[in-house]
């Protein structure tokens, strides 16, 4: 063996290179028992828990905790942070204090100014001026190279959310990789790599060497970093809390270096299994403590936090950071990738009670072991924390060893990153298509120029055509965005440790996304079967008047449902038409997390006879009360969106009362079971499952004090329930609520 | 082709009968409860028509998840059993095409019953009282109706599950309870007993379709109340689970 600490480990592929899925195929233990092993925590971790809740409770009373504005973020730039050392088995903090925040100037200084101000903070001045007047940030770089076009459709929200002024996110470092090899190894393989590219000086191969710099510099400092808590990393992790700490460590370089919009972990609780069995195999370990180590673990990353401005947070919904962490699923050759730390991830939702964070998300295949399916059922019921993504159409494309970035964004483990691209409005462009390309609430000319549709009432081959060539328009114009900002966001906010956590020769995926997609196909379907005349006032469109009943969204009617189908397919056809940056393969999303209700605000009324500024539904979600049919008529139609056009995801939220969902426990653990078997089989790709009931939600809303941990799910994401704004909330509220009475 | 009417279509029922069921509503029923929560389904011309293959595609899109779940169709209502030649025809289709077929039902109908109860593998029973005078009070109708479609039952040996609305002051007493058990002891092939607690989400519907609710201003009943109740008819009860 290379290294003392992989002694116990069955030598493969994984010895001679770095790949770590080989390592855990390897030596991993497939667990198809059921929950009873599990420990409850340990007596330092209530300790621990204590005092982290105490300071959560003050967080939410103040906003935040505090602010190091002294400090431009960097893997160094803080000295180590504790709790409660004595009782703390996992150490790391972003600051030297928890809960203390990270100004990030990288993206932009603006940004990040801004949100210091917006809680009472001033950034050190000189920071500022550093940032404004020699060192340029992402933020200028876009803005210097945006056309006139682009600041029109960014302004109009026709495109919208774009990461141009803040991190883009959406990267998963292989924080495994640290665990495993030792930052040594992984130093000697960049500087190999780098060695190995030599040749013609292209703009390419000169940005890669600058890059693999980048990253073995990385390496050293989370190096040193680990040093000022007194651990050596330059060596492979010798047991499991070594292991554990050392995940977390590469995790915690990545959050003090990056703020990007989602930080997500990857897939580490099988990873640790192995060292967690090898070490009880050993007697070095015994359940608690294994138990406590994920614990401990957990509840730091419940700690971590990003510095941002309040609007973001009416956006994104809550105080969200996005740390995904992907749990099950199958692997090819049949044998399940749960094992025991599968079920010890999920049981922290019962040890420290329910949070967001970090977002549990289950691989789901019908072929899981029954006992894993009703365990996390039962977990999904008493906790309300968990998301389910559909591991049979995944893992066809993204073989066994992919995570989840943000929601739904899967993509191969230190082999392919993603940029993140957020969202199109399908329903503002339907608009355009009636108005002449004048945006309907600017009144500008945003789109091309169109002649208005003529006759009293619209009709539906005639608005599909202009709503075709204005869809070709938009993805040009998007694509072309997303290209600036990915090149800008390398250039001034470069990734340095997540990428030195991946292959050199990475794969890259852009991700294009769709807002308003219920909205479009209920508003075509209603031109289409209905009569839907405009009320225009300066020849714009202000309101529709629908005469008689149409299809709508949700009922699994294809009539309607191939509208939506239909859309999706299209548009990603017409977004891979224009070349992207770096070669990314497009992908598509139909995911909005609560941005649904900002996306409806800036989008006039529409022709399926919902009011302007009314809330989108979420991701792919039908329209609010329009599925009339129950539940599974609503999920039947979501299943039908194809994620092989929708490769980012397909998001569903699904809600429902308990009392709706069977009579005692186990009744409602089968039938959420069988639920999801049902959905998923049909190809369906994700789904929130929210078991909740009205009272419990109305009440945390006169009440935010009394439900620190309250935790719904909603579009993809599981956020605080009190740190929605009244409005997400009154949405939340009104949002379908399958309850048969 | 047959057509039913028909009020509404919840695919996703998990309350009534086993598995995720799709529960059609059905118009129509003879008996006037003071607690019906669908007096909407009172009227046999109201609601929408459909016909059995109509009915029989939608019922088949969830196939998948009966057969995850060990579910089926449940025709419920108003009662089912006005639409005879309808629940005929269209459960005669859903065993031909393996479908698991649940009639809930007061037991009020109009005849047929030992055609139906050929295709039926279960039967949601609802006992309104066990008092005769208190069974016209509450609904309108004497036992009778209810007697002959239970022979019909017993008859054709279809599976039962009992089921009982628990209304506070009406049917919430501890003997009464008693000699529900002791009447379900006296029919065979119960499989469980379901006692629902009475509760107003259909107050509403009355107000908007201008009826007076006969039982207005009486609260729900209480989580508690209900958990000893079925404790006691547990206890009652010969080898039939409660639920």
């Amino acid at each position: 063996m290379k290294f003392n600490e992989w002694n116990g480990f069955v030598e493969g592929l994984w010895t001679e290179e770095i790949d770590v899925r080989d390592f855990i195929q390897k030596n991993y233990t497939p667990y198809e028992g059921d929950a009873s092993f599990l420990a409850p925590t340990s007596e330092k971790t209530n300790k621990l828990w204590e005092e982290a809740k105490k300071l959560i409770i003050e967080e939410i009373k103040k906003g935040v905790i505090d602010v190091d504005t002294e400090t431009v973020s960097e893997i160094n730039a803080y000295k180590p942070g504790y709790m409660d050392k004595e009782n703390e088995v996992i150490v790391g903090f972003q600051t030297d204090a928890p809960l203390k925040r990270i100004v990030n100037p990288w993206g932009g200084i603006r940004m990040a100014t801004q949100a210091a101000e917006a809680y009472g903070y001033k950034v050190n001045q000189e920071i500022v001026d550093i940032f404004t007047k020699y060192r340029k940030t992402h933020n200028q770089g876009v803005f210097d190279a945006y056309t006139d076009e682009m600041k029109l459709a960014r302004k109009s929200g026709v495109i919208t959310g774009l990461p141009d002024a803040y991190g883009r996110g959406r990267i998963i470092g292989d924080y495994r990789r640290l665990a495993l090899y030792g930052a040594d190894y992984l130093i000697e393989r960049k500087q190999q790599d780098k060695k190995n590219l030599g040749g013609a000086m292209t703009e390419e191969t000169i940005r890669l060497r600058e890059e693999l710099t980048e990253q073995i510099r990385a390496l050293e400092e989370l190096k040193k970093m680990a040093a000022s808590y007194g651990y050596d990393v330059s060596k492979p992790a010798k047991d499991a809390k070594e292991a554990v700490q050392w995940v977390y460590f590469a995790y915690l370089a990545a959050i003090k270096q990056q703020n990007g919009a989602a930080m997500s972990l990857g897939r580490v609780s099988s990873f640790l299994d192995i060292y967690i069995e090898r070490d009880l195999r050993n007697g070095v370990i015994t359940e608690v403590e294994a138990q406590e180590l994920i614990d401990q673990f957990v509840m730091k990353l419940r700690l971590a936090r990003h510095l941002r401005t309040p609007d973001y947070n009416d956006l994104f919904a809550g105080d969200p950071t996005w740390i995904t962490e992907a749990i099950g699923g199958m692997g090819v050759d049949g044998r399940t990738l749960v094992t025991k730390n599968s079920f010890r991830f999920l049981h922290t939702l019962v040890n420290l009670g329910p949070a967001p964070e970090p977002n549990m998300t289950v691989l789901w295949s019908t072929k899981l072991p029954e006992n894993f399916k009703k365990f996390c059922a039962e977990m999904s019921i008493k906790t309300d924390s968990i998301q389910y993504e559909n591991d049979d159409v995944m893992r066809p494309i993204f073989g066994d060893d992919y995570a989840i970035a943000c929601c739904v964004s899967a993509m191969k483990v230190g082999k392919q990153m993603q940029f993140f691209g957020a969202r199109a409005n399908l329903a503002k462009a339907l608009l355009y298509s009636i108005n002449g390309g004048v945006d309907e609430k600017l009144g500008m000319q945003i789109g091309p120029k169109m002649d208005i549709p003529e006759g009293e009432y619209l009709d539906y081959e005639d608005v599909m055509k202009r709503f075709d060539a204005m869809m070709e328009w938009l993805a040009g114009v998007y694509v072309n965005t997303m290209n600036i900002i990915h090149y800008m966001h390398d250039k001034y906010a470069y990734e340095s440790l997540q990428l030195a956590l991946h292959d050199t020769q990475v794969e890259r995926l852009m991700a294009f996304g769709i807002a308003g997609l219920s909205v479009a196909a209920d508003s075509l379907s209603a031109i289409k079967y209905a009569k839907v005349k405009p009320v225009r006032v300066d020849g714009i469109a202000v309101d529709f008047e629908v005469e008689g009943d149409y299809p709508k969204y949700g009922n699994d009617d294809d009539r309607v449902d191939q509208i939506a189908v239909e859309l999706a397919e299209k548009f990603i056809e017409k977004l891979k038409k224009h070349a992207t940056y770096r070669n990314a393969i497009h992908t598509l999303s139909v995911l909005t997390i609560t941005s649904n209700v900002v996306y409806g605000k800036k989008t006039g009324s529409t022709p399926d006879g919902r009011k302007k500024g009314e809330p989108f539904a979420p991701g792919a979600n039908p329209m609010h009360g329009r599925d009339i049919q129950g539940a599974l008529a609503s999920l039947n139609s979501v299943a039908k969106i194809p994620y092989t056009s929708c490769m980012d995801g397909v998001s569903n939220t699904f809600s429902i009362l308990p009392d709706a969902l069977g009579k005692n426990l186990d009744e409602r653990i089968n039938n959420l079971v069988a639920i999801m078997d049902g959905y998923f089989a049909q190809n369906a790709h994700h789904l929130n499952v929210n078991v909740l009931n009205r009272e419990t939600l109305m009440d945390a809303m006169e009440h935010p004090e009394k439900y620190p941990t309250l935790t719904i799910r909603v579009s993809g994401y599981a956020v605080n329930f009190t740190r929605l704004t009244k409005e997400q909330q009154l949405d939340v509220i009104k949002r379908t609520f399958h309850e048969r009475v | 082709m047959l057509k039913a009417r028909v009020h509404s279509i919840e695919t996703m029922g998990l309350v009534d009968g086993p598995g995720i069921r799709v529960v059609v509503f059905m118009q129509g029923c003879k008996l006037r409860c003071a607690y019906c929560h669908n007096p909407d389904t009172w009227d046999l011309n109201g609601g929408f028509e459909i016909t059995v293959d109509e009915l029989l595609s939608k019922v088949k899109r969830y196939s998948i998840y009966f057969k995850h779940s060990g579910g089926g169709v449940t025709l419920s209502g108003g009662d089912p059993l006005l639409q005879p030649e309808f629940v005929i025809e269209f459960f005669k289709r859903c065993k031909e095409e393996g479908i698991h077929t649940t009639l809930d039902t007061s037991g009020y109908g109009i005849g047929m019953y030992d055609e139906i109860l050929k295709y039926t593998d279960l039967v949601l029973l609802d006992v309104k009282h066990l008092d005769d005078i208190e069974h016209k009070k509450l609904t309108g109708y004497d036992r009778h109706g209810f007697f002959e479609f239970l022979d019909a039952i017993k008859r054709n040996n279809t599976k039962l599950w009992i089921r009982h609305v628990v209304v506070p002051g009406i049917t919430d007493g501890e003997e009464h309870i008693r000699t529900l058990a002791n009447f379900i002891n006296t029919i065979p092939n119960v499989e469980k007993v379901e006692l629902l607690p009475y509760h107003v989400h259909g107050v509403n519907k009355y107000k908007e379709m201008g009826i007076k609710y006969r039982l207005e201003g009486l609260e729900p009943l209480s989580k508690e109340r209900l958990e000893e109740l079925k404790n006691i008819i547990s206890s009652e009860l010969k080898d039939v689970p409660v639920k």
